[in-house]
Order: structure tokens, then C-alpha cells, then sequence
């Protein structure tokens, strides 16, 4: 007893150790004993220390399944609310799908504080139990309608996570949320609709046209997650386009993030009506607030144009240079390249430009970026042909300039740079005017402090560098300097040879040798240009990165059937060491051998050119060469010579980007001019029509023809390959299994695993059950008992085979001592079944989806398959003329006893417009509309929709009764706007509605002993019918009885069936049925006479009809 | 959905953490220094709203928080949940905290903490917005300290405790001690008691 006062005080203790970062793990089996103590206080503690450092790698958790059950059930609601709340931390999918069925239970709990956790959890269960999703959703959806405003919101939070993920699967909920959207105050639940619309929308244009009016009203209040959820309507989009331009001018920082964020999100479809706002987010560049400044940035992303490009680049560099903070600076360099790059260089009209701009962001210091920049300059060297002179001249620039780069190599980021600078010179070295100097930069020995890969390009392309000199000098015949460039690659190699990078090493060895060969060829004088130029002849093409997914199987080819027979285990154990062993010596003999013939080593080169082409960044494998490397011995230690990096670089030769912005500028306006003139020709010749379009002197984005003729080499793709979208979805998104649609019809196997009691399993057993349902007709006493045995296994009844009935004593006895053990579980599981099969049926129907009432509960358990029910709908006709049509349903309310909601659908039969439909009833003593508080009796409740040529719609009435033991018949008018083409007028149509006492009962399932009970406590009423000329199956009447009249099957025996319901304000009404030769006779109880003999009156109408 | 619910003083001492994913707690404590830096270096006048990058292990994350006196409440958040709802539900929470401590201050959280994560528990569970009334929140908060009085509450724990001391034998602890020549006399204890 005091023990686990102690201990729960300890785990509070460890709580709190938890938060501070401690592992505490090791308690686990000690928390769960506190989680298991009686008392609430250590039961909560318990829950808490659980929820903080239980997770699904907690292997004593599965101890807690039977402990949460318990306290799920527990008579005290605090009890289950902790238990909830600590379930919702460390839900597992074990816990998930053994606890999904008492949660669901819980969603239905009378106090509104358990059903909305409940609601919640079960997000939470869906997620890790994805099976529960579809037999759990209609009790979901039923929550949209809780009279709890909590449990409301808790169910629309729910749809609205589920909804974001694949929205797809809950367009049917559209006009649920619609009508909640238009009736709820909630500003909650109000912002999870509108972001569920948001997610909506895009799937169902028509709903966006729906949505315009609601959302314009709730425009002041909501702006910011409306524009989120904003269709595809230009007039509302300029009007929250200048509202949101009043939020950013606001001075309140946290309106100027969210318009900033909304105008984002406007962007995306509407790029032209923000464009027109480009000073104000400039503007915002400069706020001080850093997060303010990245959304700006994410803006102006959106709002470039080939005009203002250069312009909105240079006020980012300017940025940079200003920007304190390297994340801020990395963002917006990111932000620079990606503006730069987006859509395949759209918007770039001048490369040289570009190349400059990447230049000079190489002049950053301590980026993390440099390998975008590097992919950038490779990008563009290897699509823009015309670029490639430039671009070369600016690498060589680089590569002399290394050494500042270079310089803080601690931060490496930058260097990245220096392999596309090595990368292009050495590729494009044709284009190179100073070949000498650039390789004598790459020789140098500080070159060997720079990372692996980087290196290992540089002795790459060094050789490139000296193909091309090499060719150069031969033709002009300077042997001398052609003797000399080989020396000088002789001398300085070996500092690579040295490396510790691996695939520096064993390049710079091959070509060491290579060079060395060529070094005696030349002192043969040997012409030898040609052939090393030919090592490296052909051109490069851009290969898309999906090119080599997208190559299609060649027909024929099986990918998965084996090449050779796979060998035997015993086999393939004696040889595998062998040939390992074999294939390293080879590759160590290889690799001593230096000098293999030069077709093979151009072959090997050109196929790892290609390779590495094709993938810029392969080689990058070492994480930290530079480290390694000073360990090595024997290696140069040349210092680095350390530049102060605050001085502002001016690299002599370097071009500014600046520059090209004025010449630009002049360009332009030099095009301008010439147009100008052309037009003025034109205009003369035209004659003013076009003079007020030149007058506004707008310069279209056409007009601006690039500086140079530029052709963007589209990356390559394999030929016929397949077009596939599946490319960017990843496979492990856990919220792919939630990918569910709904509206499918349950099936069997779907049903929620629900604890069984072991005994159940032999009472299925076929042999059991044969003689079980021959005792029910020797034995009415147990009859009842018997019964649901029955019903459970009607399933396999065709299978029922006569057994001796001698074994039927023995058996008996057994069964029965069964079945008070399993009762208690079974009763729970059988009502389980008894809600599934409902909301199966529910959804069969789908038609008329909600209002479907439970029918024919226990009958349809099984035997529904053999004989299929005729459709039935509760809509009854109201009223009708040439416009419109009005069928309604009258449901009781559960939670309200003086209650009935009328489910109206108004479904427009003309050609034109329905709209200001309002409908008034006539309120009598006993019956009156609920009208929304302020308005008179007399005023009729608009419906809040109107009503589109062939659409119909439902809206639903509440109505407020005294009594319920009459029928009502209201009258009542539907006044409306007929809108068509030529003009509107105004129509009205009178209806009666009437109140039958069958609406007024509830579907209320019933157990036999509960029913027996009340039969026996004879505080009934008692009446009977007998209605002749029944021709239907018993089976098809009650189904009908269940329906029309709202009652559930207590139980049913051959052709004798005993039913329940209750009214609204809770009267029992019991039903006996017979059925005899040709008719039927109802005999029924109830605690009200006249509500009996009416209820037995109308059940008389509806039968006669059969 | 809420991914995270963090309050750290002025100096990035947690005072509750509330994760709704499992993380590791050297995790946890990294993420709560870097909210913590993230946080602090932001002035007081400019916007409640910051993106934390891949801090979480997703972009789509986004940091809400508020200063108030030494504390700072930071929620994380993902794109379904509104900005300005959730800066609402600070203030609704902290509100909340006020109302139940009465007058809060950085000693009830840490004094109290098992309390603050009840409180925060009838606002949020599992990362998702349970109640925003605050009436609400207030009258279920008592209903469950009234419970937990009426079983005698966790305060009469170590009243209890001390029993459970009492109840240990304690003739058998040995009244002298010897070591060597030191001798030290064992006070007796249940005079204390």
C-alpha cells in the first residue's frame, strides 16, 4: 500500500529527470506498476511518466494492453481520460489493433469529454492500424454531427488530417463540411474546414464555384488559412490579394508573416495578380525580422520575369553582401541560384551574366553551397554551347585564383567550386587561350590540400589540359615547349601519386605513366598529339537524371530469370572463397602494371568520362581527406597562406556582374530603340490604331530577344521511354496506408478484431452446432440463450447436419455451461457485430447515405447473402410541382427528448436557377420549427443553398415537439426565385408534412434478457392487428417493420419474431410478430396506449401495402 | 498536428517538454538548444513565427512561440494547423496555468510539472487540439485534483514514506560502528520519527 505511494512519487521524480534528458528507459516495468495502481493520483502519474518515455521500441508495453482495457472500461470518466490521453503518446499498432474496438466504443461514451478524446485517439489508431480506418469511419462521420461542440471539433480535426493526406477519399463529405461550415461559430473548427477545403477544392472544380459565397463572407475574419483553401475565381482573388497587401503593410509583425505566407500560396495558381505587388515584398527583403525576409524571398522566387530578373538579382547580391548570419546567407544564395535556374533557365537572357553572378558567389565566405554553385556552372558550360568560351576563361580566372578559395578549407564548402572550374577548363580546353598557365595552376602543390574528389578531377583534366597544349605546340612545331610541358607534368605528378586518396593515387600513378611513355616517344620525336587528343575526343551530352529508370525492357528479356543454373548450397560453399580469391590477385597485378596498352586505358577512360558526366558528384566518398591526409607522412607540408577574407576581393580580371547589367540595360534599350522606329513605320503605315498600346510603352516579355544565340541543350533521354509520374512518391510515407477509399462497402473480414472468449471457438465447431438448433424447438425456456448462438452461426446453418440424438443430453449440458461462462463477452461482441453489419448496410445504400436506419439488425446476420432485400428509402414524397421536388425523412434525436430533425432534399426538375428558397411552416400547439433565435413564428428559415438546373440538395429542420403519442400533419410553404434567361419570378409550393409516430422512435438494439424483463414488468400497454393478404417472405416484412418504423430484431424464431424501439422520450415499445398461412399479427406492448395503437395503425398501413 | 510543445526559461532550461513522436532523449535536448538558439536571438517586437528547417526532420514544420517574462513557449507545428490558432492556444494554455496556479510564475512549472503536463493534457492529446475553452479546461483540470484529494493526493505520499521508514526493522541497523579504533555511536533513529 504505502509502497506505491513511494514509487509513484519516485516516477513523478523520474518524469522530471526525463525532461531534462536523462534515459529513464530502465523504469519502465516500474511506471507500468504505477499505471496499474487503483487510485487515481498514481494512476495518472503513472500514465504521464508512460506517455513521456514509452515508444514503439518499449518492449514491456505489450504488458499494458489488458491494464488500458481496463481503465477504458472504468466506471470513472478520469480514468478513461488518462488512459486515452496516455494511449495517444504510445500507441503501438499491437495496442492499436487490440484496443481499436473498445476505442471505437468509447466514441459513443454519454460524457462528451471521453467521446472527443476518443474521436482524437483514434487518428492515432488509424495511423497505426490502418485496417481500422474503414469499419470505424462511419462512427467518424456520425461525430461531424455530435451535439457537442468538442466532440464536433474533435471529429473535424480528425477528417481534416485524414483528409490532407488523400484527400481524394473524402470528396462525399463535401456537403457534410459545407453545411457545418455554414452553421458553426467555432473559429476552430472553422479553419480546419476551410484548410480542408483547401485540400478538396483541387480535386472538384464545382465545389470551388459552391465555396465563393460563404468564404466572401468570412473573408475579414479568416483571410489568412482562406487563401489556402481559395478557388479558382479571379474577382475574389484580387480582393484577398489587396487585403493581404493591407496585412503586410501592417505594422503588427505577425499579420505582415502570414500575408507574406498566404501571398505564397497564391503565387502558385495566380502568379499574375501578385506580380504587381513586387516593391512591397522587395521592400520586405530589407524588414529586420529574419523570418519575414526568408518568406519575401520565397516570393520573389515566383515573380521573376526575363525583364526584372537581372534587377531582382542584383538587389540579392546586394543582400548577401549585407546579410549577417550564414543561414540567412546560404538561404539566399540557394534562393539567387534557384530563381536563376528555375524552368530550364527561362528567364536567363544573358549566360555571360549568370557564369559572373556564380563567380562572384564563389567570393562567399563559409558557405555550405559551394556544390550547388559547382552543379550550376557545370549545368551551364555543358547546355549553353555558345557560353562555353566564357565560361572557360572565367574557370581558368578560378582555378588562378585557388588559393582563396582554397583558403579555408576548414569550411570546404566553397572548394566544391574549384572542381567544376578544373572540370570545364580541362573539358573544354579548345576554348582555352593560356592553356600553360591555367595547368601550371593546377600543378601547383597547394592543390594537394584540397579534398580527394576535387583532386582527383584536377589530375584528370590536367591531362586533358595537356592533350590539348600538347596538340597545339606539335602543330605549330615548338618542340621544345612540347618536351617541356612533359616535364613539367613529370616533376609535379608525383605530389598526387602520394595522396592517401585512393582514387587520386591511382589515377595520377596511370597517368604518371602514361606521361612517362610519351616523354620517350617524344624523345623519339614521335608525333603523339593525335593520340592523346584521341583519348579524349567525342562529345559530352547532358543526360537527364532519370534516364537510365526510364530505359524500357527490351522485349524478351526476363530481368528476374537466373543467366547460369544457380548452383547447389555444397557448390557454391567450396568455390566462392576461390574465385575471390582469384579475382584480387588479378586486380593486384592490374594495378602494378601501369603501362597497359593505351586502347584499353582510353576505353577505361572515356567510360569513367562518361560516368563521371553523368554525375558530377560521384567521386565524393572520403568525408574528411583533408585530415587524413596531413597524417600521412613523406608528404609536402606546403603552408597555406592565409588571406583575410574582410577585405573586399577584387580579383584583377574578374568581370563584375554589375557591368552586364548596364550593358543590358543599353541592349534593351538599343532593341527598344529599333523597335520603336519599326513600329513608328508600322504606325504610319496603320495608322494610330496601335498608338495607345505604344504609348503605355509596355515592353512585353517577348520583346527582349537574348544577347546571344543561346540553345539550351535539353537533357537527353533514352529513346521510347516510358513517360512515368510515379517517380517522387516515396513508398515508405506512412500516411500512404491511410490511402483508403471509404465508400467501398465493408466487408466481412474487415470487422474490428474483437476479444473472444476461447470457449466460442468450440461452440462453432459444425457437430456442436446441429443438435443446438434442434433443442430450440424442444426447449422454448432456453430458448433465448440458444438463440444468439444461433444467429452467430447462421452462417454455417446450411451446413447442419442431423446427428444422432443421443449425443444431444451430454452436449446440452456442455453448451450451456459454455455459454454462461462466454456470455458476458459475447453479449459485447455480438452488439459489435450488430453496429458493423449496420453501417455496412449504411453503406450499401449509399444513395440516400445518411437517415438509412438499422435494419433488420440480427436477421440480416448471415442470411442476407442468400436472399437479397429490395432497396428500400425512407425519403418519403412532400410536395412537387414543375420546379421542384421535396422528399424528407423525419429522424428522432437522441440527445434531445422533445426533438426531430426533418432531412428535406430539394432536387430542382427545371432548367433554371433555383435560388432564395425559404421554407415556412405553419407551427401548431404540440409542434413548432425551431427558428434561429431573434426571428418570429411566422418567419420561414432560409435554405442555405440554392439550387442549379437538375442538382438536388438536402437540408435538414429541427423541430420542437410537446407531445409524441399523435401523428402531426403540418402545413407548410417553400417560397422560391426561379431565375432563367428570361427573367425571375417568384414561385411558391405548399407541402404537408407529417409527423408519423414511427418518427419518432429510435433504433435502439435491445438484448432478449432486457426485453424478457420488460415484458414481464407489466407496466405495458397491450394491442394487437392482424393484417390479412400477406404475400412477402417473413424475412422481407421485417425488414420492412425495421425500416419504415424504426425497430431492431430482438430475436427471431422461424416464423415468430419479437421486436423493440424506443421513442425519443423513452417509451418501450415491444413487438411480437406472426406470421401465419397469409397473414400477419402483431401483437404490441408499450408504456403509452394511444402511441401503441398508433404506431400499430401505421405499421397496419404499410403492411396492407405489401 | 503538433509535433512538439516546448518551455524553456530565459536560459534554455526546459521547464515541460512534450514531444508527439518518439525521439531519443539526447535527441530531445538537442532539439530543445537549438529551438532554444533559434528563439532567442529573435527581438521581442518582431514575428512569432519561424521555420526551423529540418530541425524536426521535415520542412513543413514551422516553430510558434511566445515570450512571456522568463519563459518561452514554443510550439511546433506542421502546415495543417493555423498560425494564429495556435499562438490563440499559448495564450489559451498559459491562461490556463495562470488560473490554476494563480498567478504563475517559472517555480510553479518547476515545482509542479506533473501538473502542467495534466493541464496541458486537457488541451492537447497526441499532437492534436482537444479543448480550446478555457472554462472548460479549468473545470475538467479540478474536477481531477478534487478526485485526486479525495483519495488523499500525492502530498500525503511522503507522510507515508516516512511510515514505510518506520516500519523497516530498526534494531537490526547496529547502534556502534567500529572501524579500527574509530568509533562512531549510530544515533537512535526512531526519535527522529
Amino acid at each position: 500500500q504505502d509502497n506505491i505511494a513511494v514509487k509513484a512519487n519516485a516516477v513523478c521524480k523520474l518524469t522530471y529527470l526525463q525532461m531534462l534528458g536523462y534515459d529513464i528507459s530502465w523504469a519502465a516495468f516500474n511506471i507500468i506498476e504505477v499505471m496499474s495502481a487503483s487510485k487515481f493520483t498514481f494512476k495518472r502519474i503513472g500514465y504521464l511518466a508512460a506517455s513521456q518515455c514509452f515508444h514503439e521500441g518499449t518492449d514491456v508495453i505489450m504488458l499494458t494492453t489488458n491494464q488500458i482495457r481496463k481503465d477504458l472500461s472504468s466506471p470513472n470518466q478520469y480514468d478513461t481520460g488518462v488512459a486515452l490521453t496516455g494511449l495517444s503518446c504510445f500507441v503501438t499498432p499491437d495496442l492499436a489493433r487490440d484496443l481499436a474496438n473498445d476505442i471505437m466504443t468509447l466514441m459513443s461514451h454519454t460524457k462528451p469529454y471521453i467521446r472527443k478524446k476518443a474521436v482524437l485517439i483514434m487518428y492515432k489508431v488509424f495511423l497505426k492500424y490502418p485496417e481500422s480506418l474503414r469499419p470505424a469511419f462511419p462512427r467518424l462521420k456520425e461525430k461531424l454531427e455530435d451535439p457537442d461542440p468538442g466532440v464536433q471539433s474533435a471529429a473535424v480535426n480528425v477528417i481534416c488530417e485524414l483528409a490532407r493526406r488523400n484527400p481524394k477519399n473524402y470528396l462525399s463529405l463535401a456537403p457534410l463540411f459545407f453545411k457545418l461550415m455554414t452553421s458553426s461559430t467555432n473559429n476552430w473548427v472553422l479553419i480546419k474546414i476551410i484548410k480542408l477545403f483547401g485540400a478538396l477544392t483541387p480535386l472538384e472544380p464545382r465545389l470551388g464555384k459552391k465555396l465563393i459565397e460563404p468564404l466572401t463572407n468570412l473573408i475579414h475574419r479568416f483571410l489568412i488559412s482562406l487563401s489556402s483553401g481559395m478557388p479558382n475565381h479571379s474577382a475574389s482573388i484580387q480582393l484577398c490579394v489587396q487585403k493581404l497587401r493591407i496585412l503586410i503593410e501592417d505594422s503588427d509583425q505577425n499579420l505582415k508573416y502570414l500575408g507574406l505566407l498566404a501571398m505564397s500560396k497564391i503565387l502558385k495558381t495566380h502568379p499574375k495578380s501578385v506580380q504587381s505587388h513586387k516593391d512591397l515584398i522587395l521592400q520586405c527583403l530589407d524588414d529586420k525580422d529574419e523570418s519575414i525576409r526568408l518568406r519575401a524571398l520565397d516570393l520573389l522566387y515566383g515573380m521573376v520575369s526575363k525583364k526584372n530578373l537581372m534587377e531582382i538579382v542584383k538587389k540579392l547580391m546586394i543582400h548577401v553582401d549585407k546579410a549577417e548570419g550564414t543561414t540567412y546567407r546560404d538561404e539566399l544564395l540557394t534562393k539567387i541560384i534557384d530563381i536563376c535556374s528555375q524552368s530550364n533557365y527561362q528567364y536567363i537572357t544573358n549566360f555571360e551574366w549568370y557564369i559572373s553572378i556564380l563567380v562572384e558567389l564563389t567570393r562567399l565566405e563559409g558557405t555550405r553551397h559551394g556544390h550547388l554553385i559547382a552543379a550550376q556552372m557545370l549545368d551551364v558550360a555543358i547546355r549553353v554551347k555558345a557560353i562555353r568560351k566564357f565560361a572557360v576563361s572565367q574557370m581558368a580566372m578560378l582555378l588562378d585564383n585557388a588559393h582563396l578559395i582554397a583558403s579555408n578549407t576548414q569550411r570546404n564548402g566553397i572548394c566544391e567550386v574549384l572542381y567544376a572550374a578544373a572540370w570545364i577548363c580541362g573539358e573544354f580546353s579548345e576554348h582555352l587561350e593560356e592553356a600553360n598557365q591555367t595547368l601550371e595552376a593546377m600543378l601547383r602543390p597547394k592543390v594537394t590540400t584540397l579534398p580527394g574528389h576535387i583532386q582527383a578531377v584536377y589530375v584528370q583534366n590536367m591531362v586533358k589540359l595537356y592533350a590539348s597544349i600538347l596538340q597545339q605546340k606539335e602543330q605549330s612545331g615548338e618542340k621544345e615547349a612540347a618536351q617541356e610541358i612533359t616535364q613539367l607534368m613529370i616533376e609535379r605528378l608525383p605530389q598526387f601519386v602520394q595522396s592517401a586518396d585512393l582514387e587520386v593515387q591511382e589515377r595520377a600513378s596511370c597517368i604518371l605513366q602514361l606521361i612517362k611513355y610519351i616523354q620517350k616517344l617524344q624523345i623519339k620525336e614521335v608525333p603523339v598529339a593525335e593520340e592523346v587528343i584521341a583519348l579524349f575526343a567525342g562529345e559530352l551530352n547532358p543526360v537527364a537524371p532519370k534516364a537510365q529508370k526510364k530505359v524500357p525492357v527490351p522485349e524478351g528479356l526476363d530481368l528476374d530469370a537466373w543467366i547460369n543454373e544457380p548452383p547447389s548450397d555444397s557448390e557454391s560453399e567450396d568455390e566462392k572463397p576461390k574465385t575471390i580469391f582469384h579475382d584480387e590477385e588479378q586486380r593486384h597485378s592490374r594495378h602494378r602494371q601501369p603501362e597497359i596498352d593505351e586502347e584499353e586505358l582510353a576505353r577505361r577512360r572515356e567510360a569513367r568520362k562518361q560516368e563521371q558526366a553523368n554525375n558530377p558528384f560521384y567521386i565524393k566518398s572520403s568525408p574528411s581527406p583533408q585530415k587524413r591526409y596531413q597524417d600521412t607522412p613523406g608528404v609536402e607540408h606546403i603552408p597555406v597562406v592565409q588571406i583575410d577574407l574582410s577585405v573586399p576581393l577584387k580579383v584583377p580580371g574578374m568581370p563584375m556582374s554589375d557591368q552586364y547589367v548596364k550593358l543590358e540595360e543599353e541592349r534593351r534599350h538599343k532593341q527598344k530603340l529599333e523597335k520603336d522606329k519599326k513600329k513608328k513605320k508600322q504606325k504610319k503605315e496603320k495608322r494610330g490604331k496601335h498608338h495607345r498600346h505604344n504609348s503605355l510603352h509596355t515592353e512585353s516579355e517577348e520583346d527582349i530577344a537574348p544577347a546571344h544565340h543561346v540553345d539550351i541543350i535539353t537533357e537527353e533521354m533514352p529513346e521510347n521511354a516510358l513517360p512515368s509520374d510515379e517517380d517522387d512518391k516515396d513508398p515508405n510515407d506512412p500516411y500512404k496506408a491511410l490511402d483508403i477509399d471509404l465508400d467501398k462497402p465493408l466487408a466481412d473480414s474487415e470487422k474490428l478484431p474483437v476479444q473472444r472468449h476461447r470457449n466460442v471457438e468450440t461452440l462453432k465447431s459444425p457437430d456442436s452446432e446441429a443438435p443446438l438448433v434442434e433443442k430450440k424447438s424442444k426447449k422454448p425456456k432456453k430458448k433465448e440463450k440458444k438463440h444468439k448462438e444461433k444467429e452467430r452461426d447462421k452462417g454455417k446453418k446450411k451446413e447442419k447436419e442431423k446427428k444422432v440424438i443421443e449425443e444431444e443430453e451430454e452436449k446440452k449440458v456442455i453448451l450451456q455451461d459454455l455459454h454462461y461462462k462466454s456470455s458476458k463477452h459475447k453479449k459485447k461482441k455480438h452488439k459489435k457485430e450488430k453496429e458493423e453489419k449496420s453501417k455496412d448496410k449504411k453503406k450499401s445504400k449509399k444513395k440516400s447515405h445518411h437517415s438509412e436506419e438499422e435494419t433488420t439488425e440480427s436477421v440480416q446476420n448471415g442470411t442476407l447473402d442468400d436472399e437479397p432485400l429490395p432497396p428500400m428509402s425512407s425519403y418519403r414524397l412532400l410536395a412537387e410541382n414543375p420546379y421542384v421536388k421535396m422528399t424528407y425523412d423525419i429522424q428522432g434525436n437522441l440527445q434531445n427528448d422533445s426533438q426531430v430533425t426533418v432531412s428535406v432534399i430539394f432536387e430542382n426538375k427545371s432548367t433554371s436557377f433555383l435560388k432564395s428558397m425559404e421554407l415556412n411552416v405553419l407551427d401548431s400547439l404540440n409542434t413548432k420549427m425551431l427558428r434561429p433565435e431573434g426571428s418570429s413564428v411566422h418567419d420561414g428559415i432560409p435554405v442555405p443553398f440554392q439550387l442549379p438546373p437538375g442538382i438536388s440538395n438536402e437540408a435538414q429542420f429541427v423541430f420542437t415537439l410537446q407531445s409524441i403519442v399523435m401523428a402531426q400533419k403540418l402545413k407548410g410553404t417553400l417560397s422560391f426565385i426561379v431565375k432563367n434567361d428570361e427573367g425571375s419570378t417568384h414561385e411558391k409550393l405548399d407541402f404537408k408534412l407529417h409527423f408519423s409516430c414511427a418518427s419518432y422512435l429510435i433504433t435502439t438494439p435491445c438484448y432478449s434478457d432486457a426485453f424478457a424483463k420488460l415484458l414481464e414488468s407489466g407496466d405495458l400497454h397491450m394491442s394487437s392487428i392482424k393484417v390479412d393478404g400477406i404475400s412477402i417472405s417473413f424475412q422481407h416484412l421485417l425488414a420492412k417493420i425495421c425500416f419504415h418504423h424504426h425497430f431492431s430484431v430482438v430475436e427471431r424464431v422461424d416464423s415468430c419474431a419479437s421486436m423493440y424501439s424506443r421513442s425519443i422520450q423513452g417509451h418501450h415499445v415491444c413487438l411480437l410478430v406472426k406470421k401465419g398461412e397469409n397473414s400477419v399479427s402483431i401483437d404490441g406492448k408499450c408504456n403509452d396506449s394511444t402511441l401503441l395503437s398508433n404506431l400499430l395503425d401505421e405499421m397496419k398501413e404499410t403492411l396492407s401495402k405489401c | 498536428m503538433i509535433n512538439a510543445i516546448l518551455v524553456f526559461n530565459n536560459h534554455g532550461k526546459p521547464r515541460l517538454v512534450r514531444f508527439y513522436q518518439h525521439l531519443a532523449e539526447e535527441v530531445q535536448q538537442q532539439i530543445i538548444r537549438e529551438t532554444f538558439h533559434l528563439v532567442l536571438k529573435r527581438d521581442d517586437h518582431i514575428c512569432n513565427f519561424l521555420e526551423c528547417g529540418s530541425l524536426f526532420g521535415g520542412s513543413d514544420y514551422k516553430l510558434i512561440y511566445r515570450h512571456y517574462a522568463t519563459l518561452y513557449f514554443v510550439f511546433c507545428v506542421d502546415s495543417s494547423e493555423s498560425e494564429l490558432g495556435i499562438l490563440d492556444l499559448i495564450q489559451v494554455f498559459v491562461e490556463t496555468l495562470d488560473k490554476c496556479f494563480e498567478n504563475v510564475c517559472e517555480l510553479d512549472l518547476i515545482f509542479h510539472m506533473d501538473k502542467v503536463h495534466h493541464i496541458l493534457q486537457e488541451v492537447v492529446i497526441g499532437g492534436m487540439v482537444l479543448e480550446t475553452n478555457m472554462n472548460e479546461i479549468v473545470a475538467q483540470v479540478e474536477a481531477q485534483s478534487k478526485l485526486e484529494k479525495a483519495e488523499g493526493g500525492l502530498s500525503a505520499a511522503p507522510s507515508r514514506a516516512v511510515s514505510a521508514v518506520k516500519n523497516i526493522n530498526l534494531p537490526e541497523i547496529p547502534r556502534n560502528i567500529n572501524i579500527g579504533d574509530i568509533n562512531i555511536k549510530v544515533p537512535n533513529l526512531s526519535q527522529f520519527m
